[in-house]
């Protein structure tokens, strides 16, 4: 149980300080002075926490899922022929700054939520692309090779062998690109999705030190308290593995 | 019965292998053994239709292995390869009981095998069941690799050079174990190596191969006497024939019988039934001895043998 401390001590510091915060209102007093409004209030964080975690995670598990069902396709004897290209096109998409997405996205898309959540399906999916490839093409081919040579169809090798093998490569993929995008999202503000990068935006345009810090404080925490969730998530996976007396 | 029938591969402009004919009978251990690219192990893979090949055709008990479910085909047929290929993620234990969960048998019946065959292959069920492969040396792993390949006792072994990797003396023992185990389960075996001595040991028929073709098909004893060319006689070491046919004789081919089993202790300078003539020489050679006492398994002494008859029928 220990492992999920750190990540429940976190949250729980993100949801108090999200409800929370004009308790703070001295502080930034000090920091913003000469602000008639220290506090940001044009909506609630607690709101903008929800919708900023809604963005994640659904670009998350629809990444997660694209990724999977690709690297799996390109690893399989009908799918081989693709494995250069999209081996490449995994590792140059990592090169691409997140904001280039964005730009790219809203001339497509417009405003809004829509093409936010493009661009973080997009750039989410390449960390995790790699690490499927990399947690398949990483497996002894002696275990795939004994699988198939004992009798499992080939839909048991991937599900039972596979699949079970790489997963911990796969997970710390779906950890970075999850990382990645909360700092991402945040960006979204800027092409009218509603996120906790808009006090940082309303901030920035008006001169407000205090709202930028308040978003600023709320997005790395978020980012530290997923962070650590996957950390307790791959410590409990490891364990699992060497539960008997190594 | 195993039939190849001329049986071609073919990658691309080359041929690995190249019309192979070779009957493998029930029960017998049949040796491949060749160099490395002689197309030994692309003929094993064949059999269990790892590999396709390009012509020919392969009978397992007269059907063809083509219309049979490449699946069903292969869990009726052990499988032991060099690199053991054990599941990392699962447990000694889950690992020997592999193909009889794909065959959906009760649970108990699982574990009741699984504990029969740590057992058979010298693996203490209450010290390794639960261990992970990474937990074992390479020698146990091996041979949890050929418990899972008998876990729900099929007709047919095929062992792609299965004690390659290991360390001679390891390798030594598993041999040993392999006769051992072969006498109690008699399974069809085609075993891959490039091992010669490997071969004579095991084989109750080897094959010899070079460059996709079987040069020559016979026992170890005719294969040592009778090369059937330049390439097989390299291969056995045309010197060292005299000492590699005297171990293939056991002690009791040679030996004087007592008229009746005598009681005394075997000691360091005696010999079993079972002993190969060769290890008799040595003995006698290292102790200076003119005849060495030769016991049965029960501890008697039932004859003896001389270094005279060794000398002069010995090959």
């Amino acid at each position: 149980m220990r492992v999920w401390l750190p990540a429940t001590l976190l949250a729980s510091l993100l949801l108090a300080l999200s409800a929370g915060m004009p308790v703070l209102e001295p502080l930034f007093n000090w920091v913003q002075p000469g602000k008639q409004q220290v506090i940001y209030e044009r909506e609630s964080f607690l709101f903008l926490l929800q919708n900023h975690l809604m963005l994640v995670v659904v670009s998350a598990a629809v990444g997660t899922l694209v990724a999977v069902a690709g690297g799996i396709f390109v690893t399989r004897p009908f799918g081989r022929d693709f494995l250069p290209l999209v081996g490449q096109v995994a590792s140059i998409g990592q090169t691409f700054p997140p904001v280039a997405v964005l730009a790219l996205a809203v001339p497509v898309l417009g405003f809004g939520e829509a093409p936010i959540l493009l661009a973080l399906v997009l750039y989410g999916l390449l960390p995790i692309l790699r690490n499927t490839l990399a947690g398949l093409e990483g497996i002894d081919p002696a275990v795939r090779e004994a699988a198939l040579g004992m009798g499992m169809s080939p839909v048991q090798v991937l599900v039972r062998v596979e699949l079970p093998l790489a997963g911990r490569v796969i997970l710390a993929g779906i950890r970075t690109s999850v990382t990645i995008n909360i700092a991402t999202a945040a960006i979204g503000s800027t092409i009218g999705a509603r996120t906790l990068g808009d006090p940082v935006i309303a901030g920035l345009v008006n001169g407000n030190t205090a709202y930028v810090l308040q978003g600023a404080i709320l997005i790395g925490l978020l980012a530290l308290t997923t962070d650590s969730l996957f950390e307790a998530l791959e410590r409990s996976w490891d364990r699992r593995l060497q539960s008997v007396g190594v | 019965m195993i039939e190849l029938k001329n049986i071609s591969r073919r990658f691309g402009d080359t041929i690995a292998v190249d019309g192979v004919n070779l009957t493998i009978e029930t029960g017998e251990v049949c040796v491949l053994v060749g160099s490395s690219g002689c197309g030994k192990s692309t003929t094993l893979r064949m059999i269990n239709r790892l590999l396709p090949y390009s012509a020919g055709e392969i009978l397992v008990d007269g059907e063809d292995i083509t219309t049979m479910n490449p699946e069903q085909l292969r869990l009726n047929m052990g499988y032991v390869i060099q690199g053991t290929g054990l599941f990392p993620h699962w447990t000694v234990a889950r690992n020997i009981a592999m193909v009889p969960r794909l065959l959906n048998w009760p649970r108990e019946r699982i574990d009741a095998r699984v504990d029969e065959l740590m057992t058979l292959l010298d693996l203490d069920p209450s010290a390794h069941a639960n261990k992970y492969p990474q937990q074992l040396s390479g020698g146990q792993a091996q041979r949890v690799g050929v418990a899972r390949a008998l876990a729900a006792d099929p007709n047919i072994l095929l062992m792609d050079e299965p004690f390659g990797a290991l360390d001679a003396i390891t390798r030594e023992n598993l041999q040993l174990e392999m006769l051992r185990i072969q006498k109690q389960v008699r399974k069809t075996t085609v075993f891959v190596t490039h091992d010669i001595d490997e071969a004579l040991k095991l084989a109750t028929r080897i094959a010899v191969m070079d460059q996709g073709r079987i040069i020559q098909h016979d026992t170890p004893e005719n294969i040592l006497r009778h090369p059937a060319s330049d390439f097989v006689e390299n291969l056995i070491g045309k010197q060292d024939r005299g000492l590699k046919l005297m171990s293939l004789r056991p002690v009791r081919d040679l030996m004087a019988n007592h008229s009746e089993p005598r009681q005394s202790e075997p000691g360091e300078h005696t010999l079993r039934e079972e002993d190969s003539i060769r290890l008799a020489l040595s003995v006698m050679l290292w102790r200076d001895l003119r005849q060495v006492a030769v016991f049965n398994a029960q501890g008697q002494e039932t004859g003896v043998i001389t270094r005279e008859r060794i000398i002069q029928e010995g090959v």
